[in-house]
């Protein structure tokens, strides 16, 4: 066979959500090409956050399909089997283990095996010190290594949850309102980091602090009412008539 | 190279740990057949009097058992409220075995049906008492029939994402389901009068102080196995993810864990731990009857639990201990307050102290050990 062009590294066909008679994934549509860095805005109620469990597996689609790698078929696999596909997902309040220690968070998001009797029997290893070591200097939380995660400020908490998707080495990062109640200077931290990620993998971002998303520079998609309202870079979506009345207009 | 603040894992198997298990189980399993056995000059009796054996054994059974429901209450966050059905069929198990020791020496005398059967004018041995005339048989079947039963209910619960409260629910249905076909005569295990008159096991009268001396000892061995294993579960990985799953469970699905799997594994580890400690019991007690099915006996173990601390194994075992002597105390000296007082416990130590026993403990000697130092005024290095 001849190498065909390359399959997108996920791709949503017609995919349609509904709870309850709402429509929050109206036929949605989308594509993100392997080692791209996408940006999604969007008003409240757009289909955000449900795009994001789709891909993820938390919710299953009424109709359409979800392809990883254009073979993988992401509708028909739970959580745990996406995850190992190596999706990785920051969710919008900052989840980390409360009563783990930040190492032991890290410890848990290490790539490992993950089946039940591997992990009982698990032991830490020179190289497992020296990744968890390298992630805690990176995200600035070396000093709160021993402490345990909820006594972290909500930034660090942040950040840890990125350190946690860091050293889990994730192909394709879903970001859900990265920046949500960090200061300015954390933001602006946050999005270099982004970049900087960006470089080895494919990241999308789910946000609507306009400043953050025009610091990432990146090709952005707005949603509405479940569906693709337009796409392309910053500029073009903010001149586009359709957007500003669909953020300003009601 | 590594900060040494890299490495927050206490040393879980360091020599403190084996120092302090070394001594109880120097207590345990040394002095107390030593005080059994010694009779002072002065005195007419044993230091420690026979009666008090099978007790102690009948304490670390249900040591053992509290054990077991905090390794997944504690560590895992499921609430059981039917781990008494585990510890019931695994005493079921072994009372067959114990029935079918009898043999010709039943009221009936027949060779082969248990009294209850003759009586019932059954003819011949259901096919499910085959086997029970071997030890091995039975014991297998004590470790068997319980991690089966967690092992079925446990998939479709936690496969179906039940958690929390309907869970709790689900498990008081389940061991009370279980009560009421055990009632059942037709059933083939006793009806209400369950199954006692035991003689012997493996040969040995149930009867002599030397046999009750030997399942007390068996039963002390079975706890300290039991503890050293749910150990290994808690200070393993495995623990940490058991830990991350009770407080945030879908985000432990999306690092890639199967929460389905992991539950599954504790809880089926818990139900056979629960079965063991109810084989050691029936023979301790010489009886097996449906009661222990009784819902309430469920919940009384989840509040030996809380008492000595939850979320501790050391706590599980201290409380039940506790609790029991508090009962047999009680049950004797004031019969009609026991419930009350047990009802009492729960709501004092929910409300009052939540990390039980052994977290007050901890938290009187951190603050001791925490304390700032007082450099007296006027005093210079």
């Amino acid at each position: 066979m001849s190498p065909t062009a390359p399959e997108p590294l996920l791709q949503l066909n017609g995919v349609s959500v509904s709870f309850d008679g709402f429509r929050a994934l109206n036929e949605l549509s989308l594509i993100v090409e392997e080692g791209e860095l996408r940006t999604i805005i969007g008003p409240n109620g757009a289909g955000k956050t449900t795009m994001m469990d789709v891909v993820t597996g938390k919710t299953r689609p009424d109709a359409g399909d979800v392809f990883f790698r254009g073979a993988t078929d992401l509708s028909r696999l739970d959580e745990a089997e996406i995850a190992h596909l190596g999706i990785g997902r920051k969710f919008q309040r900052p989840t980390v283990f409360e009563n783990l220690t930040v190492f032991e968070n890290l410890h848990l998001a290490l790539a490992d095996s993950r089946a039940t009797w591997t992990t009982l029997f698990n032991r830490l290893t020179r190289d497992h010190l020296d990744r968890i070591g390298a992630t805690l200097a990176r995200v600035g939380l070396q000093a709160q290594s021993a402490s345990p995660a909820g006594a972290l400020s909500h930034g660090q908490k942040q950040w840890l949850e990125i350190g946690m998707l860091l050293i889990h080495d994730r192909t394709l990062l879903l970001l859900d309102e990265p920046v949500a109640g960090m200061t300015d200077r954390e933001t602006e931290e946050t999005a270099e980091l982004i970049l900087d990620l960006a470089r080895d993998r494919t990241i999308v971002v789910v946000d609507h602090d306009m400043a953050f998303v025009r610091s990432l520079g990146a090709k952005v998609t707005v949603l509405h009412e479940g569906a693709v309202l337009t796409e392309g870079s910053i500029d073009e979506v903010q001149n586009d008539p359709r957007v500003i009345e669909v953020y300003l207009g009601r | 190279m590594p900060a040494p603040a890299l490495l927050p894992y206490n040393n879980a198997w360091g020599a403190r740990f084996w120092a302090a298990f070394t001594a109880c189980g120097i207590v345990l399993l040394i002095a107390v057949p030593l005080l059994n056995l010694w009779t002072p000059s002065n005195a007419a009796a044993a230091a420690l009097p026979d009666y008090l054996i099978p007790l102690l054994g009948k304490y670390l059974c249900y040591a053992l058992l509290a054990l077991s429901l905090d390794l997944i209450w504690g560590y895992a966050g499921i609430l059981s409220l039917g781990h008494g059905a585990f510890f019931a069929l695994g005493g079921y198990c072994m009372g067959m075995y114990l029935m079918r020791q009898i043999g010709a020496r039943g009221v009936y005398g027949n060779p082969l049906l248990p009294d209850f059967m003759v009586f019932l004018n059954w003819k011949q041995l259901p096919w499910f008492w085959w086997g029970f005339d071997h030890f091995a048989w039975a014991g297998a079947m004590v470790v068997l029939v319980p991690g089966l039963l967690a092992l079925v209910f446990g998939w479709l619960a936690f496969r179906s994402r039940v958690t929390g409260v309907y869970l709790s629910i689900m498990t008081q249905a389940m061991t009370y389901a279980l009560m009421l076909a055990f009632f059942r005569n037709d059933m083939g295990f006793g009806g209400n009068n369950g199954m006692t008159d035991y003689k012997d096991l493996l040969g040995w009268d149930l009867h002599q102080p030397a046999t009750r001396l030997g399942l007390y000892l068996a039963s002390g061995l079975a706890l300290g196995l039991g503890y050293l294993l749910c150990r290994f579960i808690i200070t393993s990985k495995l623990g940490r993810v058991l830990l991350a799953l009770r407080d945030a469970e879908s985000r432990v699905r999306f690092l890639g864990y199967s929460v389905t799997s992991a539950k599954l594994f504790v809880f089926t580890v818990s139900a056979v731990l629960a079965g063991i400690a109810g084989a050691l019991y029936v023979p301790q007690v010489g009886i097996i009857n449906p009661s222990e099915f009784s819902p309430g006996n469920s919940i009384e173990i989840a509040v030996w639990v809380s008492v000595g601390g939850r979320g501790t194994l050391s706590g599980a075992i201290v409380g039940a201990v506790l609790v029991n002597a508090a009962k047999t105390w009680l049950t004797g000296a004031a019969p009609e307050t026991w419930l009350f007082v047990l009802g009492a416990l729960f709501i004092l130590t929910t409300l009052a102290f939540p990390r039980g026993v052994i977290g007050l403990l901890r938290h009187a000697r951190w603050t001791r050990l925490h304390r700032p130092a007082v450099i007296p005024a006027g005093e210079q290095a």
